[in-house]
């Protein structure tokens, strides 16, 4: 599966109460919750962003609350792809579950840093900037140049290509 | 094999009863499954979607309405209808209602449902905070809850371990939230992400149960999966008042292999520390912060509402005002916490100082209701983040605290030392009584 995107460029410790406030995990409809994404901190991005749109971020994105409605509101956002230096563990865990591609590349990330890219906003920097990511692979491709990302474990490979962590559960359930 | 506090408990849990390692992934069953409003109602959907009949052991499931309680919008009230329905539909035994309960992971200890080596499970970052009672608690999305309660069990990665050994003696006004705040500080947000940290030495003998409770309440804020403390007398003594009897307790082996090993003198933890906005690790000693005006205290979450915590803030606010310009929100984290407080004298206290008493919740420390803060506005609290918006508007600044801290701002008006305003011979008799603090 290929996936392309312009980008949407963040920092380091993005953490889920910037992407989804507290104040709104009463919420459980997608569409709702995704009307608030990153609200507090850059309440435009919402306009900005357009379906298959990718994010891509520093060390540690998704940090603190569990609250899966981060994962939920990104994919309704129509966020395709996450390319992170790292990714907080339950964060990590939410987007296999939900169905959010997420790749490890600080190899991209750092190359995108020192491109020191312009974008529109403050607290993520939109772009016009494409990358292609090849979810099969992990490869990532920017301009000419191709990035490596990290192979996610065996164990959960094997939970995506069961159909994701619901199928699994349903055939253990089976059984 | 030698083994980690996290691998032993981890080997017992695993369905196949195999010694496990870090790097292995294992199916473990367990022992308690908390659900809450905030993450319960995405659990009922995906519960549903797995097309699961029944939970697999109902026995297990504990349900409980805090993060928006008591609702504050329909939305909230909506959710709190499928929680309630949810309940009753697959007959869950342990649900605590409004006015029942109280805050979560402060609660289930509180009602017996954890003892050392548990494995708990919870729709909650927070549910790390069960390392007090030497137990094994982590936080999952809701749709990891959902699988957990379709099947009984669900998959772990057995993590890497960290070990933090705290020797020497107790400082004045040094309370479990600094010990946690000086790891975060030295090892980074993320310094222990995927992996077990665990907590031990005879210098937290020291420590009550509630402040063993503030200490792994934020191991998730150094991104870890879970933190522990290491079996010692005082968690033997709270098990058996708790439960009646006491299980064998989890120790590491002498040669179990970690990734970081740091041990701290607690002489060296000379003041009580701070972190600063917006980060939970962005913390500094208290000096280098006093003198900041603040316009809200906030005093109460998961960890740092308890009775502990309620008598450090009383000792400081007896007989003394809140400081005109500042308001102080005080949260007892459970009903019976609150019934003993208003024993002890200690709401009284409060209420004569001029603080507001919430009732048991999430409230504002998770930025739902109950003291949301506004653009510009300035708070110091006993939560466990101060990320941008976290209670409230993302131009808002909070600091992070201790109870004692917390309460001397809120009397001054300002980032306060307690040193300056209180003695600590006399805080340590009021606070602890009987127990030997150092």
């Amino acid at each position: 599966m290929l996936i392309e995107g312009n980008i949407h460029i963040m920092g380091d410790n993005v953490d889920t109460d910037v992407i989804i406030p507290g104040r709104y995990l009463s919420l459980t409809d997608p569409k709702e919750i995704a009307k608030h994404i990153f609200e507090g901190v850059e309440p435009e991005f919402v306009k900005r962003v357009k379906p298959g749109d990718i994010i891509v971020a520093g060390r540690n994105f998704g940090s603190g609350s569990s609250r899966e409605h981060a994962v939920i509101g990104l994919k309704a956002l129509g966020i395709s792809a996450i390319v992170a230096k790292s990714f907080a563990r339950i964060f990590y865990r939410n987007a296999i579950n939900v169905g959010l591609p997420i790749f490890i590349s600080p190899q991209l990330v750092e190359f995108l840093e020192q491109m020191e890219i312009r974008g529109v906003g403050s607290f993520i920097k939109s772009t016009d900037l494409t990358i292609r990511i090849y979810a099969e692979s992990g490869e990532i491709e920017f301009l000419d140049r191709k990035f490596k990302s990290t192979a996610l474990p065996k164990f959960i490979q094997d939970i995506i290509a069961s159909g994701g962590i619901i199928e699994w559960a349903r055939k253990r359930l089976g059984k | 094999m030698k083994q980690t506090i996290a691998e032993k408990i981890l080997s017992k849990k695993n369905i196949e009863r195999k010694e496990v390692k870090a790097g292995d992934i294992i199916l473990g069953k367990p022992d308690v499954i908390l659900i809450n409003d905030a993450s319960g109602p995405l659990t009922f959907i995906q519960f549903k979607n797995i097309g699961a009949k029944k939970i697999a052991d109902p026995q297990s499931v504990v349900v409980v309405l805090d993060h928006f309680s008591p609702p504050p919008s329909l939305s909230a009230a909506e959710t709190f209808k499928e929680t309630r329905k949810f309940v009753q539909e697959y007959d869950i035994p342990n649900f605590f209602e409004i006015g029942k309960g109280g805050i979560e992971h402060t609660l289930l200890p509180e009602r017996g449902f954890i003892r050392p080596g548990s494995l708990i499970i919870g729709g909650d970052s927070h549910t790390c905070t069960y390392g007090a009672f030497n137990a094994f608690g982590t936080g999952l999305g809701s749709t990891d809850i959902a699988v957990a309660l379709a099947l009984g069990y669900t998959w772990f990665l057995v993590p890497e371990s960290q070990r933090f050994k705290f020797e020497g003696k107790r400082m004045p006004f040094v309370s479990g939230k600094d010990l946690i705040l000086k790891v975060i500080k030295d090892i980074g947000v993320d310094g222990a992400t995927y992996q077990s940290i665990e907590f031990a030495g005879s210098g937290l003998l020291q420590f009550n149960i509630d402040e063993y409770m503030a200490l792994c309440n934020m191991a998730v804020e150094a991104g870890a999966k879970t933190g522990i403390v290491e079996g010692n007398d005082n968690i033997a003594k709270w098990t058996v008042s708790k439960i009646g009897y006491l299980p064998e307790l989890v120790k590491a082996d002498e040669g179990a292999e970690y990734v970081n090993s740091i041990e701290y003198n607690l002489s060296e933890i000379d003041e009580p520390l701070v972190a600063k906005p917006h980060s939970p690790g962005n913390v500094v000693s208290i000096p280098e912060v006093e003198g900041i005006h603040v316009d809200q205290v906030y005093i109460g979450n998961c960890a740092n509402g308890t009775l502990t915590d309620l008598r450090q803030a009383a000792f400081v606010l007896k007989g003394r005002n809140v400081a005109k310009g500042t308001r102080l929100i005080v949260v007892p984290a459970t009903q019976q916490i609150y019934k003993q407080a208003i024993k002890k004298g200690l709401i009284e206290i409060f209420l004569e100082a001029g603080a507001s008493i919430s009732t048991p919740t999430c409230g504002a420390c998770f930025g739902g209701h109950m003291g949301l803060l506004s653009d510009g506005e300035v708070a110091i609290t006993t939560t466990n983040r101060n990320f941008r918006g976290r209670m409230g508007s993302a131009k808002a600044e909070i600091y992070l605290a201790n109870a004692f801290v917390a309460a001397a701002s809120a009397v001054t008006g300002y980032i306060t030392n307690p040193k300056k305003i209180v003695n600590w011979e006399e805080a340590k008799k009021f606070v602890y009584g009987d127990q030997n603090v150092n």
